[in-house]
């Protein structure tokens, strides 16, 4: 394989494992502002046992994310070096900036969080629950401006010739709100409150199932089903309004996740189907009308098809095409599970509807398919362009590094990140299967002050 | 040479520097930690030390992401020929970090002696490797590195082990020891603190070796740096600073002020990367055999426009920064004290 094939694979791997833990960390962060919310304003310890054990799940998650993270950072310039040099004075900005205001934020108040509960106070604490949760919603945000600054980029020109050719930002504003970067960053948040929520629902469901702390469960069911629904909800508003920016911003792209190869008034939506890229159509169950409609607002509007742009500038249609439904199709269930699930709980029979209960121990996966699916769908779908419009995926490699270099550290990632995998769900289980502490029902040390005392920080 | 150059890039340089330099001064102590774990023999005293950087390890490690992000946005070339050039050396790096990290959250979750076993290797492995790995980086920095016209790296990967760099870490690998076993001192008491103690003296002692056979061996063999050093006599007083801090650690333990001793630490570790930029300075990559295609803080910088930018970003930030990095020190102070929540 060539150098660009394994660079490609080493980043999307590597990327893509990452963002297993991240969207998780951002989850669990708002369920744990939550709890620990519902703990100080009802004074119930089973809010503060909740937030104890969900604490520790976040930590084992916020850990592989930091790993992994680092990696990302050391990879546009290690494999990406000709992309850095062009893009360094624009999306080394919103890197920098993620490390200034999002990490430092999370780390520092994460050390209060993770083990300052009996050494500081409960409003002390609750304040650094907050920052952390914040603090993992800036570091979403720094990098979803600079993913978007890709797809749209804005605020800049360009500068030099030939290989000193590079983009200077002209207008700091412009750059961090660019066309894409709201909705995309909305989409982003709402796919990783899901991603928390349904792993708090699926755990809980489990121990409903097998009859284990029924009562700690049932509450965590509650917080998450609430965020879940909220989330998978609020997923429909951005994710269309995500899509019209496609249409907008990207239309190849759009065409690519639609299959649409002719530019049509009355454009189809497709429900299930499969692009025939030989003979450059699409088939499948489609809705007349409504991907005009979805796009435009209109019916009769035209959306434009692949045909209209050149074929060395389109992006690859077939694996667009299944990793957009797959996304649409993942994102759909989730709501519909967690609709179920509200209105089962809403009639107080939803302890005893075991196969429901069972359906949403599996249901964790879902935001997590959604989630991969969306940023296969979104990167892919942005080929071949590295910057979309300005450089080309292949011209951003590393010009020193070596095919036979990048195999050596592909291995080296695989084999790594099997192990973390593997050590990863071997410690959530145990901590599943330990389950809550009994002590955590007494709050201790400074915590056991109630948090109206005048004495308490 | 004029130091007194203020402008944009050159405060960017300063701000890199006070960055890595952080990053030395707090995740130096976390790795030195690691490279003394295997030396403890009882799991007690290993989840002791374990705890001891429990809570700021992380914290620390963002001084190195931060300053990784800082020096992509303010010299995108220096990024993009190190991190390209260095790039097995870097994977290592990472792999390192990585079980380094792994590690300190996963070791105490199970009791089998294998489990624990495995981990304080990973442990111990990640973080001797990760500190020699940064001393070989500054060391060829240093030292020079081939750079072809276009400023991309024309040397290999073996080409980067050559005995300058190695010795540079060797030493970064003494200094960071020594500064963990005096961290380790601050942090504990009883028996593992008088062990500590006992290591830190030995730290300090082949530190210091280590420091003079790299003073001679700068002077002697990296002609850029000697010829500097003969044209600013005073950057002596420098190197002098740092060996008057390295001296007073003993001086502390004596009057059992354990902070203070870690606090001359670190004023020895900033001595060395202020000295260590002010050779640099104004190049961040010295081009050797060919001057001519240095990477310096104007032919590698971003526009001035992102520049003054990006010093707005760092006066809003980094103030809020020190001021939480205190506040969890000042927390977390004294002495470890384990509970169920610890590592």
């Amino acid at each position: 394989m060539d150098v660009l094939t394994l660079s490609r694979i080493q980043f999307g791997g590597t990327i893509a494992f990452h963002y297993l833990y991240p969207p998780l960390s951002i989850g669990l962060g708002v369920v744990l502002v939550i709890m620990e919310g519902l703990w100080l304003k009802t004074q119930q310890p089973i809010y503060h046992q909740l937030a104890r054990f969900w604490t520790k799940v976040f930590a084992l998650t916020f850990a592989i994310g930091v790993a992994t993270g680092i990696v990302m950072e050391f990879e546009f310039g290690t494999n990406w070096a000709t992309y850095s040099r062009f893009v360094g004075d624009v999306f080394g900005s919103a890197l920098a900036a993620e490390g200034i205001f999002a990490f430092f934020l999370e780390s520092g108040f994460l050390a209060l969080l993770l083990f300052g509960w009996d050494k500081v106070g409960r409003r002390l604490h609750f304040f650094a629950t907050c920052m952390v949760a914040l603090g993992a919603h800036f570091s979403a945000v720094w990098i979803v401006v600079a993913n978007s600054w890709m797809q749209t980029p804005a605020g800049y020109h360009l500068v030099g010739e030939g290989l000193h050719r590079r983009a200077e930002i002209t207008d700091f504003w412009a750059l961090v709100f660019n066309p894409s970067m709201v909705e995309r960053l909305a989409h982003t948040l709402c796919g990783a409150w899901q991603a928390g929520a349904f792993l708090v629902i699926s755990v809980s469901a489990w121990y409903l199932l097998k009859r284990r702390h029924t009562e700690f469960a049932g509450a965590a069911l509650r917080v998450g089903l609430v965020v879940g629904l909220t989330a998978s909800g609020l997923q429909l508003v951005t994710g269309h309004i995500s899509a019209q920016g496609v249409g907008r911003n990207q239309p190849a792209k759009l065409a690519a996740f639609e299959g649409l190869y002719d530019t049509t008034a009355n454009a189809p939506l497709m429900i299930i189907g499969w692009v025939d890229e030989a003979h450059e159509q699409t088939h499948g169950l489609e809705l007349p009308g409504a991907l005009s409609f979805l796009t435009h607002n209109d019916f009769h509007t035209p959306v434009t098809g692949l045909h209209d742009f050149k074929p060395e500038d389109r992006p690859p249609v077939t694996a667009s095409f299944l990793f957009f439904h797959g996304m649409v199709a993942a994102g759909m269930a989730t709501l519909l599970i967690t609709i179920l699930g509200c209105f089962y709980w809403w009639r107080g029979t939803l302890l005893q509807t075991r196969w429901l209960l069972w359906v949403l121990v599996f249901s964790v996966l879902g935001p997590q398919i959604a989630n991969q699916l969306g940023w296969f769908a979104a990167e892919v779908g942005r080929q071949p362009w590295l910057v979309y419009g300005l450089m080309r995926t292949p011209e951003g490699l590393s010009a020193v590094v070596k095919a036979n270099v990048v195999l050596t550290s592909l291995i080296m990632f695989t084999f790594i990140y099997f192990l973390l995998f593997a050590v990863f769900i071997y410690l959530l289980n145990d901590k599943i299967q330990h389950g809550p502490h009994e002590e955590d029902l007494i709050p201790a040390g400074k915590l056991a002050l109630p948090a109206h005392n005048p004495l308490t920080p | 040479m004029n130091f007194l150059h203020a402008d944009l890039n050159t405060v960017w340089f300063i701000l890199i520097g006070v960055l890595f330099t952080g990053y030395a001064m707090l995740d130096g102590f976390d790795l030195g930690i690691g490279a003394l774990h295997l030396f403890t023999r009882e799991d007690a005293e290993r989840r002791i030390l374990l705890n001891a950087i429990g809570p700021v390890w992380d914290g620390n490690e963002v001084w190195l992401v931060t300053g990784g992000g800082a020096l992509f946005a303010a010299f995108p070339d220096v990024y993009a020929t190190v991190f390209s050039g260095f790039y097995l050396a870097f994977m290592l790096l990472l792999a390192s970090l990585i079980f380094r990290a792994v590690a300190i959250e996963f070791r105490s979750k199970q009791p089998m002696p294998w489990w624990r076993q495995m981990w304080d290797a990973g442990f111990s492995a990640g973080s001797l490797l990760s500190s020699l790995l940064i001393g070989v980086t500054l060391g060829n920095l240093a030292w020079g590195l081939p750079i072809d016209e276009r400023g991309e790296f024309a040397g290999t990967f073996l080409g980067l082990l050559t005995p300058y760099p190695l010795l540079l870490g060797i030493t970064t690998v003494a200094l960071f020891m020594m500064h963990g076993a005096i961290y380790g001192v601050m942090k504990t008491e009883g028996a593992l603190h008088d062990k500590l103690r006992g290591w830190a003296m030995r730290c300090i002692i082949a530190f210091v070796i280590c420091a003079a056979t790299t003073t001679m061996a700068t002077l002697l063999y990296v002609p850029h740096i000697a010829a500097r050093v003969r044209e600013n006599p005073w950057l002596f007083s420098l190197a002098l600073a740092n060996m008057l801090a390295i001296a007073n650690i003993p001086r502390e333990f004596h009057h059992r002020r354990d902070w203070r001793a870690f606090l001359s630490s670190c004023a020895a570790i900033a001595t060395l990367m202020l000295l260590f930029g002010l050779n640099q300075y104004p190049n961040l990559v010295y081009s050797r055999p060919q001057p001519e295609h240095s990477l310096t803080i104007y032919n590698a910088a971003s526009s001035p426009k992102t520049l003054g930018i990006m010093l707005v970003i760092a006066l809003i930030g980094l103030p809020i920064v020190l001021a939480y990095t205190v506040s969890v020190y000042w927390i977390f102070r004294g002495k470890v004290k384990m509970d169920r929540m610890s590592y």
